[in-house]
């Protein structure tokens, strides 16, 4: 429908707009001067977006207008603050990333363009699960597994360092959503009342427990909490959505909470790290650091922030962070200290409205596991963003998750639009099947 | 399934608000004590990265400034006093790991360019760095440095007000210290004996001796207590309050007046006269030249002392029974600030007002225009303006021809009064005993500068220490 991809091509120009002025202040910042040198790159991020767009609208014609815009609204955002960042440490986090956003695209395009009938993935659920599996346990290899902060969540192959999970979320949200297509009648029949609450029928219960126990071994193997959290939510609003019976939900949550007890008193880092969620100032200058630093610029942000480029990232004079991993962890942060409350409010309501399209995407989907893919997906998306926002607002203990798109991370660009190349997927199919009024 | 999803879509929404709710806690409501937390050094960095504004003299010297260090980003700016230990007294310091002291503290606002809310608000939409306002003070450069010179290393303060606008135009302590030593001296300043950084004009509490005959014989006139020409028999000792009280050298002086009673310092005659004028009346004068209070000076409070009858550190009150006689001489247990002692000259000078003392004189924006300047602001009325000039001739006396004969200046009348005090602990001063005074003011007939000198542990008295002092001062702000 043209009238679809036409707004999606007039959401496209405010995105590039925001990513040249952004630029654009960098540069007056540090040279005092403008050279057209922004302006280029806005272009040049607008073209990468054009050629996307008109991908979509041969390849995806019926797809939701909104998604691809804000996705790369997001991704403008975190180019924008990647680039405020360099100018001050010198990386060059924003080239990376804009490489990464380009390989991203050329993936979007290869998964729309070779699961066009993404029913197939029905198929290989097993596979996929067991990939998914294997993937989130490789960072505890020897050799290519790697450590960060006393949690297994990047692997390395010579220059190039990934974090699996990011993918892995994808894997298992496929699997869920097709698993519980087929067994969520038998799930609701087989179901007995036990003093007062509905249990699952026991022989269907096995494949849940699995995920429940993956979700604990990821807590003990893996030390990732913030992942852990967010696959189960997951799995959760899948089991909720598929069955209706939010006595599943309180019994998982239940289990959730016990289990994750049980690990806090028995692995040592998971101790630390909620230990310190409750109090940070017991080690203000070591473990409890990040998390005291995130209050201490969000306090200095207030309202309206302290202005763009204006909040102290360095320790002035020396090269040791004020604001520790500013760019993948604090990166909301760092948005709050500079744009203030409104600011994050703006970032929390971007993702809001991705949660409200996925979400309706799901509603217009005609089969079961479309419906189910398209919610697992918004959720695991929204939860990822919830876990890290949440952390670094000492909600929940921080852990090192991205921010969806605005964190720097290629495999988290590559995840994100292989995540929204499925949902343009399915809504291009359900948009097209109510259009020719099947 | 679709309700179900919506209902999804609203637990998700509750969970953001959930983000939204504690991100506004950090960013607003618990903001305040987040910015006040030990650990939170952000507050110390960022005033490290404003250009504070420079402390300069009232002819344009430069007292304090800030230099440049580091570039781009991690720009910050380090205190510099180019006049060393000049003015390490009133101005303090100000230093990121030592905080802000003395002028430094009490104007930090102005100093940092934080004074004006609208104006800060604008610059940050500016994009603008936050700049610092300049000070100019009150101070002379050539009546500290002439105090410095005059007390020649005796420890001891010297106060000078410019006695109808409050003006404090030199304020100087012996021993100073450096303000740019701070960083890497701070805990031996602090240590240190000698007590270099207490601000001694201000902080130094000290028994102000004859010098306090000028609140007594004030109390005394306006209050109608006696006329000038009233005389009181002033023997060579006195019993009060069952101990014997002798005027200095033993001398006799019989029926007396209160101009000739100041002129040679009379005890005997104070003495009666207080216990004339009893307990309630002299504190009520004594509040009123600013004793039982802080001063009214541009400095923090917690930096300053204050006036009055001590016991084993509680300030007295009127009610409180204590030794009138004595206390009108300058004794029992009172205590007095150099300021307190310079503010009782002024106010005299100034017929009878006493002015607010104000150290800055204007307040400058960074491109030199000026923001604010000082207008003077009385105080209190203390005395009536017949009396004010009862006690200006009795002082014109005390200089032409009695204990203070070595603060005349050639050709100007000067006005003053001597105090030679015996220190209380005087374990602390090797064996010289007594805390010398001077105070007055000049011309006697249009006064435009009033002093007080005072030499600690000296063996010397008022009228010989701390006169020439005064009059060296007094000299160098007159030819100006």
């Amino acid at each position: 429908m043209s009238a679809s991809r036409n707004r999606e091509l007039l959401a496209l120009v405010p995105v590039a707009l925001l990513l040249t002025v952004g630029f654009a202040a960098v540069f007056a910042q540090n040279d005092n001067q403008l050279t057209n040198l922004s302006l280029s790159y806005g272009l040049y991020f607008l073209a990468i977006c054009l050629a996307t767009h008109i991908y979509i609208r041969i390849r995806l014609p019926d797809a939701d207008p909104y998604l691809f815009p804000l996705l790369a609204l997001l991704t403008a955002i975190g180019l924008v603050m990647l680039y405020r960042l360099d100018s001050e440490t010198g990386n060059e986090l924003a080239r990376d990333q804009a490489n990464w956003f380009v390989i991203g695209l050329v993936l979007f395009a290869v998964v729309v363009h070779f699961f066009r009938d993404y029913s197939v993935l029905e198929r290989y659920r097993y596979t996929i699960a067991l990939v998914s599996l294997a993937l989130l346990l490789a960072p505890r290899l020897p050799v290519i597994g790697s450590q960060v902060n006393g949690a297994y969540l990047g692997i390395s192959l010579g220059p190039i360092s990934f974090q699996p999970a990011e993918l892995a979320k994808i894997g298992i949200v496929i699997f869920l959503a097709s698993y519980l297509r087929e067994h969520r009648e038998l799930l609701v029949v087989g179901a007995r009342r036990v003093l007062g609450v509905t249990f699952p029928p026991l022989k269907h219960l096995g494949p849940l427990l699995v995920v429940w126990g993956a979700a604990m071994f990821m807590l003990i193997f893996i030390r990732d909490l913030g992942s852990s959290l967010m696959f189960f939510a997951a799995f959760l609003a899948l089991i909720y959505v598929a069955t209706g019976r939010l006595s599943f939900v309180i019994i998982g949550m239940g289990m959730f909470l016990a289990g994750a007890w049980v690990i806090y008193n028995t692995v040592p880092h998971v101790t630390d790290r909620v230990d310190i969620w409750l109090d940070p100032y017991q080690d203000p200058s070591g473990a409890g650091y990040q998390i005291l630093q995130s209050m201490f610029a969000m306090a200095d942000g207030g309202l309206f922030g302290e202005g763009f480029a204006q909040s102290m990232v360095l320790i002035p004079g020396t090269d040791n962070p004020l604001l520790p991993a500013a760019q993948t962890d604090l990166i909301y942060t760092l948005i709050t200290a500079e744009l203030g409350l409104f600011g994050a409010c703006g970032i929390i309501g971007i993702y809001l409205l991705v949660a409200a399209r996925g979400f309706k995407v799901a509603l217009m989907a005609n089969d079961g596991f479309s419906k189910l893919l398209a919610t697992g997906l918004t959720t695991v998306f929204a939860f990822q963003a919830f876990v890290i926002i949440g952390g670094v607002t000492r909600v929940i203990p921080l852990t090192g998750v991205t921010l969806p798109l605005v964190s720097y991370g290629g495999s988290s660009i590559l995840a994100n639009f292989i995540l929204l190349a499925l949902l343009l997927l399915v809504s291009d199919r359900a948009r097209r099947e109510a259009r020719e009024g099947i | 399934m679709n309700a179900r999803i919506v209902k999804l879509f609203a637990f998700v929404g509750v969970m953001f608000a959930v983000l939204v709710g504690f991100t506004s806690y950090w960013t607003v409501f618990d903001a305040d004590n987040l910015k006040n937390e030990r650990v939170n050094k952000r507050p110390l960095f960022k005033a490290q990265q404003i250009e504070r504004g420079r402390i300069l003299t009232a002819d344009g010297e430069v007292i304090a400034r800030s230099v440049r260090k580091g570039r781009g980003a991690s720009i910050r700016f380090v205190r510099n006093y180019p006049e060393g230990d000049t003015y390490g007294h009133p101005i303090g310091y100000s230093f990121v790991q030592y905080g802000n002291s003395e002028f430094e503290a009490f104007h930090n606002s102005e100093l940092i360019g934080d004074d004006n809310e609208f104006a800060s608000a604008f610059d940050e939409l500016r994009g603008k760095d936050p700049v610092g306002n300049d000070i100019v003070t009150s101070l002379d450069a050539d009546a500290q440095r002439t105090a410095f010179e005059g007390l020649a290393g005796q420890p001891g303060a010297v106060v000078a007000i410019e006695p109808d606008t409050g003006a404090v135009k030199a304020m100087v302590s012996v021993p100073p210290y450096d303000p740019n030593t701070v960083p890497t001296r701070f805990a031996a300043l602090n240590e240190d004996p000698a007590a270099p950084m207490v601000n001694r004009p201000v902080q130094g509490q000290y028994p102000p001796g004859s010098t306090f005959k000028l609140v007594t014989a004030a109390a005394a006139l306006d209050s109608g207590a006696i006329s000038p020409d009233d005389t009181i028999d002033s023997p060579a000792s006195i019993e009060i309050q069952g101990n014997p009280l002798a005027n200095a050298d033993n001398a006799p002086y019989g029926p007396i007046n209160v101009t000739k009673a100041l002129t040679h310092s009379v005890n005997t005659y104070f003495a009666q006269l207080g216990e004339e004028l009893g307990t309630g009346t002299l504190e009520d004068y004594m509040s009123r030249f600013g004793f039982n209070a802080k001063p009214q000076l541009d400095l923090p409070d917690g930096q300053m002392s204050l006036s009055g009858v001590f016991s084993d550190g509680r300030l007295l009150t009127g009610d409180d029974p204590m030794d009138v006689g004595r206390l009108a001489i300058g004794q029992e247990r009172l205590l007095a600030t150099p300021i307190q002692m310079a503010e009782v000259a002024a106010t005299i000078a100034n017929g009878g007002d006493l002015m607010k003392p104000r150290i800055w004189s204007k307040v400058l924006d960074p491109d030199g225009r000026t923001k604010k300047t000082m207008s003077p602001e009385k105080q209190s009325d203390v005395i009536s303006e017949k009396t004010a000039a009862e006690l200006t001739e009795a002082m014109k006396d005390v200089v032409n021809e009695g204990t203070g004969t070595a603060a005349a200046l050639s050709g100007i009348d000067v006005a003053g009064k001597t105090g030679t005090a015996e220190i209380p602990d005087v374990d602390r001063c090797d064996g010289l005993p007594n805390q010398a005074w001077f105070v007055g003011f000049a011309p006697a007939d249009d006064p435009q500068i009033a002093v007080a000198a005072t030499v600690e542990c000296t063996d010397g008295q008022g009228g010989t220490v701390a006169a020439p002092i005064a009059a060296a001062v007094m000299q160098s702000l007159l030819e100006e």
